[in-house]
Parts: structure tokens; sequence; C-alpha cells
């Protein structure tokens, strides 16, 4: 097995980013929500609800874009539902967020299934194809690693850039934040805690289920079962590694998909006399480890998991 | 000071009256506050005070009665929309809350600008925020390191971001809800100074408070309430504390003082005790406890307390150095053992860590003996016995309740005290820790506490009594030390101290080893 010879291919930066991608868009969407102060772990079913609805979307006719919109509105939806249950509600973010997976989940494969009863294998649509950028795609290494992608990935990254600018440099973003760590801090200046949490919600759920519509439209072509497989349980690990910072978000996204990444190619190296299990469970032994480093020192928002109540305090 | 009865009216509440179930807590109150002037809000606890400032600001809605502001341009009194947090701030009412309403994670400057410009807006002009915030903290004397992050700031500092917050969105009338509470004295003067200078450019003002010697001190004019109904509305000249005291209490309420009685064998030492983290840890604490004193520890709020008590009663392992009660060393012992040596708490938070809400008045009384003989036989309850000793309690401690059976939660936070007070003096501990045993308590309850501690003291038991109030200190304590960023001075005679130098250790002098801001 020759390390170095994984690190060097191209081909390795590229699967990386790949991986990378659906974890960009739900630790993104993770983030906001957590700034404002709700967890919502009913990413890992707003995943699935974002790659469903995208894909029935294009499969019933409409364009990749138009699916990618119907992705994002399911995932608005669900998040409506949590932001309610949990903001003006107050009811515990933990059992909201459980019931929001099971139900997009459990949903979702009823829509698939009452809409083809008798399909054995999953039918196919036409996915998004990897942008050619005239000059960047041709360069040497750097061309085929990082400019070779399809364009929802860029979205991804433009995600991150759009949302550290927000949250770092608008009167808006800094409301968020504040919201976050003292709700009383932005009711006493004159501003909606509620307001804010729901939107934050919708916004960050929205941007999850484009991390599941990732999956059917642009890394496979079909919606199958079980498909979504725990990477919206990764998304909240990274938002704790990443410190709810969208910058070090696309860092801990890029980093698991390189793990990812170079579990397949290792074990085709040396899979003969390790079982292969192993190294599917490397990325996640490795998270783990990532996190318990980073995550004694973490810097939760203050206010996260507190439901906030006018004139109490 | 002079009167200032010719300015304009600024604000004008009418005959406000709000109630909760059948209970008032303000009636018939009637307001009026001029240009320049600084009203004292002066009351007991539950008399109503910050209902009615609740009621002005909109996060309340008066049942009767109504709120009028002047329009800033003309001085017409307009009508306040109720229950409408936003139209007070628009009108230029500014509130400073006694729990600061701050985002510890973001920097002075943001927490002022925020809200203040529009969410859409894609930019955030902080050059021109920053030149009108210098120039406002020159002309109030209010300064702040506009850059430092909220949670690096002192609790002084915090309030002047909470002020600045108010003036910055032109506030007229400031509203302060008990400022001094977590100041030194000093740091109360400084206030009471940015507060003169500010009437004097116009800022109508009205502090709550509960302390006499600040209200004549800096108030143009005072108002009592008492039970929820206006008592008095008069100039501060000519007004005496006795007088306001009669006022505010409405009935005269013996204080009880410590009798001379000299201390016996030692009790109870802390060897160089350090524990906890942070802002509040502690490091290398030397203490003392006799027997048959009341040893004082004074300091500002959040300066080591919580971890001191936490440390005595084994809630938090020390990290270093050694506990002794009774010559038995019990440096690593932990809550339930602390108890078992005869060491009993009366926690600062009453209502978190002194009862369990949902139980009954007869279970909280006995949660800290359940192992007991008398209380348990082969791990079964001895419900009979429990009961009757919660009503022999329950009279003993005149704990107003509806029985034994009573939820604890029902009941007032003089009430729960009394709780506390039962289950912890009962078992005649050798050493008590009661830590801010009157804080929010009326007048009667604080009596009530103060006489039992006195009790323990002539019993023989060693207190140690932690407070933010000088003169609960100053009355009940033989001895008094002051705890510093965790450090704690060593104990001296109350009769050798007077209140300024208390004020002056408790803002940090004369402690060497001093681990400066960076905790």
């Amino acid at each position: 097995m020759d390390f170095l010879e994984i690190f060097l291919s191209a081909n390795f930066w590229a699967a990386a980013l790949r991986i990378a991608t659906p974890l960009v868009f739900g630790v993104i969407g993770a983030l906001i929500c957590e700034r404002a102060g709700v967890l919502n772990l009913g990413i890992e079913g707003i995943f699935t609800a974002g790659a469903m609805a995208g894909w029935m979307a294009v499969w019933l006719g409409a364009g990749l874009w138009g699916g990618v919109l119907v992705a994002a509105g399911a995932g608005a939806f669900f998040g409506l539902i949590h932001a309610i249950l949990t903001v003006p509600l107050g009811l515990s973010q933990h059992v909201s967020g459980i019931g929001v997976t099971l139900f997009a989940t459990s949903l979702s494969y009823f829509t698939y299934r009452t809409a083809l009863p008798d399909v054995s294998s999953p039918p196919r649509i036409e996915p998004f194809k990897p942008l050619d950028i005239p000059g960047l795609s041709d360069l040497p290494f750097i061309g085929p690693a990082l400019f070779q992608q399809t364009a929802l990935t860029f979205l991804a990254l433009f995600v991150v850039a759009a949302t550290a600018f927000v949250l770092y440099r608008t009167p808006l973003g800094l409301a968020i934040r504040a919201v976050g760590d003292n709700p009383s801090a932005v009711e006493s200046q004159g501003l909606s805690v509620y307001g804010l949490r729901i939107g934050a919600v919708v916004v960050g759920s929205a941007l999850m289920a484009l991390g599941g519509a990732f999956l059917t439209m642009s890394a496979f072509d079909a919606f199958f079962f079980g498909m979504v497989n725990g990477r919206g349980w990764i998304c909240i690990a990274l938002t704790v590694f990443a410190s709810w910072r969208p910058g070090k978000a696309l860092l801990g996204a890029l980093l698991f998909g390189a793990f990812d990444a170079f579990q397949v190619r290792l074990q085709t190296d040396v899979g003969s006399f390790i079982p292969g299990q192993v190294f599917l469970m490397m990325p996640y032994v490795l998270s783990i480890a990532a996190l318990i480093l980073v995550a004694r020192k973490a810097d939760y928002p203050r206010a996260l998991l507190t439901p906030y109540f006018r004139g109490q305090r | 000071m002079t009167t200032v009865s010719a300015a304009p009216i600024v604000l004008q509440l009418t005959q406000i009256t709000k109630r909760f179930g059948s209970f008032a807590a303000n009636e018939d109150v009637s307001l009026t506050l001029r240009r320049g002037e600084i009203l004292a809000l002066l009351g007991e606890n539950g008399a109503g005070k910050t209902t009615l400032m609740n009621i002005l600001f909109g996060h309340y809605v008066a049942d009767e009665g109504n709120v009028e502001i002047a329009e800033r341009t003309s001085g017409t009194l307009n009508a306040l929309p109720a229950g409408q947090p936003n139209a007070a701030l628009d009108a230029g009412i500014g509130m400073v809350h006694q729990h600061f309403t701050l985002a510890e994670n973001l920097t002075a400057l943001d927490n002022i600008l925020l809200g203040t410009e529009k969410l859409s807006a894609m930019t955030s002009s902080r050059t021109a925020a920053r030149q009108r915030l210098d120039d406002l903290m020159r002309r109030s004397g209010l300064t702040v390191d506009l850059d430092a992050r909220i949670s690096t700031l002192s609790v002084g500092e915090k309030q002047r971001v909470e002020i600045l917050k108010a003036l910055y969105r032109d506030a007229r009338v400031l509203v302060l809800d008990e400022p001094t509470a977590v100041l030194t004295p000093q740091e109360s003067d400084t206030l009471f100074e940015t507060l003169k200078t500010l009437a004097a450019e116009g800022l109508a003002i009205i502090f709550i408070s509960h302390k006499l010697d600040e209200v004549i001190a800096a108030s143009h004019r005072i108002m009592v309430l008492r039970l929820g109904k206006k008592v008095a509305d008069q100039p501060t000249e000519g007004s005496t504390k006795l007088q306001l005291a009669e006022l505010m209490v409405g009935k005269s309420v013996p204080q009880s003082t410590r009798s001379e009685q000299a201390a016996g064998p030692l009790l109870l030492t802390l060897k160089q005790a350090s524990a906890g983290e942070g802002r509040t840890a502690l490091h290398a604490v030397d203490l003392e406890l006799f027997s048959g004193e009341i040893l004082g520890i004074a300091g500002v709020s959040g300066n080591g307390q919580a971890t001191l008590a936490r440390a005595l009663s084994g809630l938090e392992p020390l990290t270093a150095g050694q506990l002794q009660l009774d010559g038995k060393d019990l440096s690593g012992s932990n809550a339930r053992k602390m108890i078992d040596a005869g060491f009993a708490r009366i926690p600062e938070d009453r209502h978190k860590d002194g009862i369990v809400g949902p139980m009954s008045v007869a279970e909280n009384l006995t949660i800290e003996t359940i192992r007991a003989p008398e209380n348990q036989r082969f791990g079964f309850l001895k419900f009979g016995a429990i009961a009757e000793r919660a009503r022999q309690a329950i009279k003993a401690y005149d704990i107003r309740c509806q029985g034994d059976k009573a939820p604890a939660r029902l009941l007032s936070g003089g009430n729960i005290q009394k709780i506390v007070l039962a289950r912890t003096l009962d078992a005649a501990p050798k050493v008590v820790l009661a830590a801010q045993p009157s804080r929010g308590l009326d007048v009667g309850a604080t009596a009530d506490v103060h006489r039992r501690l006195l009790d323990a003291r002539a019993r023989g038991a060693g207190v140690i009594l932690i407070s933010e109030d000088l003169d609960e200190l100053m009355r009940l304590s033989d001895r008094i030390a002051v705890i510093h960023r965790g450090h704690l001075s060593a104990a001296e005679k109350t009769e050798t101290l007077d209140r300024s130098t208390l004020g002056l250790k408790m803002a940090g002098h004369g402690f060497h080893g001093d681990t400066g801001e960076a905790a």
C-alpha cells in the first residue's frame, strides 16, 4: 500500500469534496439552527425528505433546479414543524427533533412506496453533471481535484461563504448570534425572539434538505431506503467540532470526506487481510476522536436547548 | 438637591391597577416624572415596584389606568400603547434590568447596536456608531471598551453597557431596577454621580431600590410603594431614613442584634483550600470558625462565594488544601458525610437547591435525614412519624402552608426559607452555613431568619454567614472576612470595621496575590 500515492491522486481529493458536499449543507443548516438556540435533531429525517422530494420532483418532470427548490421546501416544512413545537410552545428540543426525524423519514418512504408500488429496482433520473469550467478544469491536478464537481457542490461552498457573511457582517447575523446566547438581550432591544428562532430553524432545515437532495440528484441518481445512513447525525457532531463557525464547519466536513475517501482506497489495498467493516468504521471513529479533543473546550451557544418565554427571567 | 418642579413633564402614569388573580400587584398608582428629575421608587420586595415598571415597559398590560409620554418635539402627552415593548423603546424609555440583558458572546458594541439597524440591511455602519458612542461616553463618563466581549467585563462595566444601550437609542426616561445590588459601595457612588450628570443633561431617571441611604443620597423625589399602593410621593429634601422605613414597612419590626458572647473552641478550618475553576474559583483560602460565633463573609456577588459554599458543603471537591470539622479531616467527603458530621447548609438559591418543588412540605422537611431510624425502617418510610414531626415543625417555625402534604413550590419565598431553616436547624448542627439567607425576603421573614441564626449561635453552633448586605453582616457577625476573586482576607472583629473599609476590600484593595482580570 502507498499512502502517499493516495494523497497525491487528484481522484482522491475529488472524492473527498464530493463526499463532503451533503455534510456541508447539513452542518451549515444545523449551525444556523443552533446559533439561534435550537438543536434540530430532525436533521436525519429532513435529509431523507430532501432526498425523496428532490428526486421525485425531477422524476415527475420538473427540472433539476426545480427539484432542488422542492427539496428545500420540504426541509422548510419539517423545520417549521420543529420550530413551532420548540420555540413558541417550548417543548423539549430533543424529543421534538427525534419526532420530526421519525415523521419525515416515514412520510418519505410512504410517499415513495405509494407513488411506486410495484417497482423492484429504483427508477433513475438524469442527475446533475460535473461542470466543466473552462480554464480551471483543465489545470493539472487542481483541475480534476476541485473543478470537476457538480453545481450543487459549488452551491454548498457558496452557502458557507454566504452564511459566514450574514452571521458576522450583517445586523441579522448579529441578532441570530445574540438570540442563541441570551434571548432577553434580543427582546430588550425590541426584536422578536420567536421570529428570529423560527426563521433560523426554517432556513437551516431547508439547507439540510439540500444535503439530502445532493444524494439523489448528484451523488446517486435514484432514491432508495436507508440512503441517508446517519449523515444527519454526523452533521450534529460536526457542528460541535466546528465550534459553530462556518469556516471550521467546512473544514470538518472536508476532513470527514477525506477520511471516507481514504478508507475506500485503503480497503482495496489491504482489504484482503483486514475485515472491510474496520475501514467503514474509520471515519466515524476518527470523528468521535476529533470531537472528544475539540468538544471539551466547546463554547456552546449559552441559550441552546432553553426555550424562551416572555416576561420570565 | 434642588427640585425640578418647573421642568416639563416627560412621563405620566395615571391610576394604574394590575391584578394577578385576586392579588392586586398595583392598585391605583399614579406617577409624574419631569425632565431632568431623578425619582426613587422605594418599597419592599413584593411591593409592586417591578410590576409597575414592567407595565411602563410594555411587558405587562395594566387592568386599569394609562401611561402617557411626551412627544419628542412638541412635548404634548400621548398615550403609550399598552403591552408593546417596541412602542416603549421607540418612545424613548430605556430599562436597565437587575439581571442584565446582554449577549455574553458578543462585544459591547454589538450588544449596543443589536436591534438598532434594519435586519434586512446588508451592512452595518460601525464607524458612525462608534463615533456617536465615543461622544456619549465622553459626555456621560460611562467608559467601556467597546470591543471587549461581554463575558470578559466586570459587573459594573456590564451595567455601563446597559445604560449606554438606552442612551444610544436616545432614551428620555431611564429606569434602573435595583442598580446597586451587584455593585461595591464605591461603584455605586460612581453610578449615582453618572446618573446626576445625565439628569443635568435632561434625562429623566427612575431608580428602584430598597436601600434607604442611596435613595436619600441620589434622588430628587421619592415615591414609596407598599403592598401595591402608593403610600408617599415626596421631595427627598426633608425625608429621613426613619420616616421612609416606616412608610415602606408600615409597622415597626424589632430587629435582633447579637449579645456579647465569648467564642468557644475551634470547630471548622479550611487550610489553603482551592476549588473550582475560572472566574469564580477559590484560591488557597484559610478560614477558622469557632463555636458560638457568626463569621461573616462579605463580597460582591460572583467573587467565589458560591464555590466557597459548595466546597464547605462537600458539593465540590477541593483541588488543594484541607477541610477539618471538629478535628476530623473531611477534605474528600461528600454532602452526606458533611451532614452526618454536623454540618448544615442554607443554600443560596432556596427555590432551586433548598427544596424539591413538587414534593410535599413533610418530605422536604425530612429529605436530609431520610436514612435516620426515626424516618425509616428496613428502607420503608415511616409516614406517620414523618407527618407528625412535619406538623410540629410547621407550628414551631410558623410555616404558612396548607398542611404538611402541600407541594413546597406553592409556598412563598419566606415560607420556603422557613422549611430550610426547620430542616437544617432542628438537627442541632455544629456548623451552619447560611448563604444569602435573607435575599429576596421581606422585613418580617428576614428578622425571623436572623433570630434563628442568633439562636444557633447562642446554642454554641458556629455560623458562617455569606451575604452581600453589609448591614446584615455588621449587625450579626462577630468577625467578618472579605472574599475577592476567590481570595479570602483574614477575618477581623466587626467592632474594628466600618462600611468604607469593607467596601474598599470588596473592590480588591489590600489583596495580595490578586489574579487580575484574566481568569
